[in-house]
């Protein structure tokens, strides 16, 4: 009996053993398969106001989905602040989902893993072909010359939305549409405790997503053609001041905003603290808030001087969310499918309208509800002066490095510190040389 | 899992009656074979779960740290490129970017980690001999010294996180507002303050612990030797200084190693306090290699910051025990 | 038995001097335990004050007293984030997590406080030295291994409470482990001698005997792990999904949200602290009691 018992602790010990020196090879194994055909795994992106309502917007449809094809999608809904991390841990453990949701600026970063199907054109035929996407949709999902690593699910554009009560009160008679117009009105706007305009200072993306654009404006990049990082050069510096300077000289940006990093310069926007917000698809976002549409209006993103277009007019980045499918899924066949279904015009549609943004597939687009005033900017914004951050495998070191770059620069505004091209530059060249060294 | 452990916990467990059915030996007498293997089998549980959560992953993290093991190889990390002692160049090369900001790191953290652990010894103690005498209320109030250690640590933290905030936070409300002691409401968690934001919340919720252990062996002391030394006519900081500190040595020789530990190695304060990107002024260590290696995908780097920090910390406890357990009792260890 | 017969006298002992305490330490008592009250008690009054507080109150400038007090944070904390099975999951980690992690600690540590065999120390200072392990250095190596272990068994460990249970209990282990081996040593060995001698075999001694005058030490052990589970939010955030969340990390959910809805999350933070604190509050006389005859002799 004894023996028994001993056996078996040893069986125990040897099993562990043995998984533990099979870890030592390395971890997953090629490719997928078919083995359940019957089953998805889907981790979706947080889009709506919060988790749950998240799941409420999405079970119908995968119900939907299950009725068409059988399989059925179990949806996990995973926070903005995991997402990354799960996704690396799927990547290095090859346990993931089958299909998922990434921010489409980790593109070319996630690619570069190998962890993501590659799109040929045998996979995209499955789903009805590359042509059926906006083409500036299609340039954030992936390092130029590779097959996309994803496909565009959900596209948005930054705009400038404007408190149109706040505005006729201070005698503004319409939206700015360069950057010294939306100093001027944004003085007139900031006093007796509102402020004429809100930021995230404490958010790294948020300021990515700003300073490159600021960037694009001065005629610069972040990244040299064949991918090196250049952070420092005289565009890029000037990017980051001007940006950081709406608070620290020019004083339009309240303080506060520099330890913002929960969206809550949107609140502030609803609440009508602050006049004006660069932000991407807010209308959902204002209207659970209980600001209604008709109290704001939306403008397209100022630029230096002339009309938003392309080269050093470019004034919003492309931004959205892309649909991966995991190399490893035991699905494939399915998971192709999903995406299909994801893409198609219909649930286009309805998702689209769900989380206020704009489609990136052509045919959804030309629908009326894409078409109100509001999503008119968008649209056009996208069609026209978007451009996609840089799709380099070290993309999101770069959000990291530099966005945090850009909030150290804000906090020491905040502090009432003098922001000089010589601080921001001794701030970038930090970010520079934490940048992996190839 | 849960299977794992049963059945390992069940070995240990079943396999004590088998050993000496009936048998009346003392357990310290030699005996057969089965006698030798009974502590192993009692240890066994405790020795295999160690095994697989912490000293196997610690190996992998070795092996990791010698490997370069960047976005381009983790998903399938066998076959990352050796990568020498490339990681740990890098790391300590303190003339170069990843090393001075490991060091910056580095340096954040032993000064937070001595004033902390420092505070909330003297906190602790303090209220440990100043609540030594009954006194009406003292009940009352050590229960309610013990809640901040006893609430769960994002819950604590984040009632601080909205305290410190900038624009409807407490603490500005109080020193701007009501006390006017800053001409302008300050920053806690960004900039420099962030190093006294997390400094105030890591005492606050240290300190009880400290209390608590005082307190336990204060009443390890007899009471005879105060009686003693007060018919000597010691008055009370006499007392103190020749019974009560002397008597506590070996409490607080655990006491400060355990706080040290735990304060160095703290991660759910600054995280939950900053965010996955802390602040320079409050960038603790073990936040900065989570970023080195979650927030830059640079896993073989992350590793080796880690295998470094490991080793000081084995150097220093080391190093300690040796300077403050002479005369302790080995088995206490 | 004996150890409750041991710290009985302890817990009403006479004050240490005979002398009454000089004014002016009387005085230094009063103020400094006072500003200590204050300092403890500020952020639990802010969590308490501002939990009842409409939302306008808290997006405001802080106010010491709401201008109405409202109960609906407490109604709304449940739907915004699916706080109920959170809280399910973390009773299950934690519970189990403490019942096997104070199992274990028990056996180890009456191996070692009862016999001597070869490898004690080693074995005892590789088990404490594992408290000085950062944890982020085997956060990712701990997933791999459980990865694998799943692959290699079948036995899902990652994703699944039982994953996050055993990483738990031997996060308290080695602490619970030290703890249990100084209390077991102040528990008289004549007394499981006498129980071997009525016919009781080694374990028959530990359960009926030992154990038992050790209450006050388990206890303490247990309420010690138990907290190191209920609090933990690293290994949580990585090795959890929607299904078996814990409460530590399924708590961020208020503020990803587009407003921070402060009122909502210190309702959400004083609801999961009740019952850690309750209970540790109520527990803490054998906490006291515990320390003073294991960790701390």
């Amino acid at each position: 009996m004894r023996r028994i018992r001993a056996a078996a602790a040893g069986a125990v010990t040897v099993s562990l053993l043995t998984a533990v020196t099979a870890c030592g090879g390395g971890s997953s194994t090629g490719g997928g398969s078919n083995d359940s055909p019957k089953t998805l795994t889907y981790w979706a992106s947080n889009q709506g106001a919060s988790i749950e309502v998240d799941k409420k917007v999405l079970q119908p449809e995968l119900d939907k989905f299950e009725k068409q094809s059988g399989i059925k999608v179990k949806v996990e809904v995973v926070p903005w602040s995991d997402l990354l991390n799960r996704i690396l841990t799927a990547t290095t453990s090859g346990q993931g989902p089958d299909v998922l949701n990434i921010g489409n600026t980790w593109s070319a970063s996630l690619q570069a893993t190998g962890a993501l199907l590659p799109w040929d054109a045998s996979n995209f035929a499955k789903i009805g072909g590359k042509d059926r996407f906006v083409e500036s949709a299609l340039g954030s999902t992936g390092a130029q010359g590779k097959d996309p690593a994803a496909v565009p699910l959900y596209s948005m554009a930054y705009a400038l939305y404007y408190n149109k009560k706040m505005f006729a009160d201070a005698g503004i008679a319409k939206p700015p549409a360069t950057w010294d117009e939306l100093i001027a009105d944004g003085k007139k706007l900031s006093k007796g405790g509102k402020w004429g305009l809100g930021a995230e200072g404490s958010n790294p993306s948020e300021n990515i997503h700003h300073t490159f654009v600021f960037a694009k404006q001065h005629g610069a990049d972040f990244f040299t053609a064949d991918g090196k990082p250049d952070f420092t050069s005289d565009g890029t510096v000037a990017a980051v001041k001007q940006y950081v300077d709406l608070m620290a000289k020019d004083k339009i940006i309240a303080p506060g905003n520099a330890e913002y990093a929960q969206n809550q310069s949107v609140s502030d926007f609803a609440k009508g603290k602050n006049a004006m917000l660069l932000w991407q698809s807010a209308s959902a976002n204002l209207k659970s808030q209980g600001m209604s549409d008709d109290a704001y209006g939306i403008a397209p993103v100022p630029v230096q001087s002339g009309t938003p277009g392309t080269g050093t007019n470019v004034n919003s980045m492309v931004a959205g969310i892309n649909l991966a499918v995991f190399k490893n899924s035991h699905n494939l066949d399915g998971a192709t499918k999903f995406v299909k279904f994801m893409t198609s015009d219909a649930e286009q549609k309805i998702l689209n309208t769900a989380y206020s943004s704009i489609p990136p597939v052509k045919t959804a687009q030309t629908d009326a509800t894409f078409n109100t005033p509001a999503n008119a900017v968008l649209k056009d914004t996208l069609a026209k002066s978007a451009a996609a951050l840089p799709q380099v495998a070290d993309e999101s070191q770069f959000e990291t490095t530099v966005g945090t770059a850009v909030k150290t620069l804000f906090a020491a505004a905040a502090a009432g510190h003098a922001v000089t091209t010589e601080s921001v530059k001794a701030e970038l060249e930090k970010a520079q040389q934490q940048m992996p060294a190839k | 899992m849960t299977t794992t452990t049963a059945a390992s916990a069940d070995s240990g467990e079943r396999a004590v009656p088998k050993d000496s059915p009936g048998a009346a030996r003392g357990p310290r007498r030699p005996g057969r074979i089965r006698r030798i293997a009974l502590p192993y089998l009692l240890l066994l549980p405790a020795l295999i779960l160690e095994l697989l959560v912490h000293l196997v992953p610690m190996v992998i993290g070795i092996f990791m740290s010698f490997k370069e093991l960047t976005q381009f190889y983790i998903r399938d990390w066998g076959t990352a490129p050796w990568s020498g002692f490339d990681n740990y160049k890098v790391s300590v090369d303190f003339s170069a970017p990843v090393g001075k900001a490991l060091l910056h790191s580095f340096l954040v953290t032993v000064g937070f980690t001595l004033l902390s652990v420092g505070l909330c010894w003297l906190i602790g103690t303090a209220a440990a001999i100043y609540m030594q005498d009954t006194f009406r209320g003292r009940g009352l109030l050590r229960a309610l010294f013990l809640v901040p250690y006893a609430l769960p640590v994002y819950a604590a933290v984040i009632t601080w996180v909205f305290m410190f905030q900038h624009d409807n936070g407490l603490v500005n409300h109080v020193l701007h507002d009501q006390l006017h002691l800053t001409d302008k409401p300050s920053f806690w968690l960004i900039g420099d303050n962030s190093f006294y934001a997390l400094l105030t919340v890591s005492v606050w919720k240290g300190w009880p612990f400290a209390f608590l252990i005082v307190m336990a062996g204060l009443q390890n002391i007899p009471g005879e030797l105060y009686e003693a030394a007060a018919l000597d006519g010691a008055g009370l900081w006499q007392q103190l200084r020749r019974i009560t500190l002397p008597s506590l040595r070996p409490v607080n020789q655990v006491l400060v190693l355990v706080l040290f530990l735990w304060t160095f190695n703290d991660f759910n304060t600054p995280f939950v306090l900053f965010g996955r990107t802390a602040p320079e002024a409050a960038d603790l260590i073990s936040v900065h290699i989570y970023q080195a290696s979650f927030v830059t995908w640079n896993f073989g780097t992350g590793s080796a910051m880690s295998v470094l920090l490991l080793l000081f910390l084995l150097v220093v406890t080391g190093v300690y025990l040796l300077l403050t357990s002479r005369g302790r009792k080995t088995a206490d260890v | 038995m004996s150890s409750t017969a041991q710290t009985a006298p302890r817990a009403s002992k006479a004050p240490r001097s005979p002398m009454a305490p000089p004014r002016s330490f009387l005085w230094s008592r009063r103020i400094f335990l006072t500003l200590l009250t204050g300092f403890v008690l500020v952020p639990v009054y802010v969590m308490v004050s501002s939990s009842l507080k409409p939302l306008a109150d808290v997006s405001g400038k802080f106010r010491w007293l709401p201008s109405g007090l409202t109960i609906r944070p407490y109604i709304d904390i449940w739907s915004t984030v699916p706080l109920a099975r959170y809280f399910v999951n973390s009773l299950i980690v934690a519970g189990a997590a403490t019942v096997c992690s104070v199992v274990i600690a028990v056996f180890a540590a009456y191996a070692v406080s009862r016999y001597s065999f070869r490898g004690k120390r080693v074995f005892t200072v590789t088990v404490l030295s594992t408290q000085m392990f950062p944890g982020i250095l085997f956060l990712l190596p701990l997933f791999l291994l459980y990865v694998n272990i799943g692959n290699a068994t079948g036995i899902a460990l990652f994703g699944s409470r039982g994953g996050l249970i055993l990483t738990y209990l031997t996060f308290s282990l080695p602490f619970s482990i030290w703890m249990l081996i100084g209390y077991f040593d102040s528990v008289p060995r004549d007394l499981d001698e006498a129980a071997l001698v009525d016919g009781c075999g080694p374990l028959g001694a530990l359960l009926r005997v030992v154990v038992p005058a050790a209450i006050p030490g388990i206890v303490a052990v247990a309420v010690y792990a138990f907290m190191t589970a209920w609090g933990e939010v690293l290994f949580a955030s990585v090795m959890t999904n929607d299904t078996t969340r814990t409460l530590a990390v399924g708590l961020q959910g208020y503020s990803t949200l587009n407003n921070v809805y402060w009122n909502q999350i210190m309702a959400a933070s004083l609801v999961v602290s009740v019952p850690v604190v309750a209970g540790f509050l109520l527990l803490q006389r054998y906490l006291v009691a515990g320390l003073t005859a294991g960790a701390v002799k």
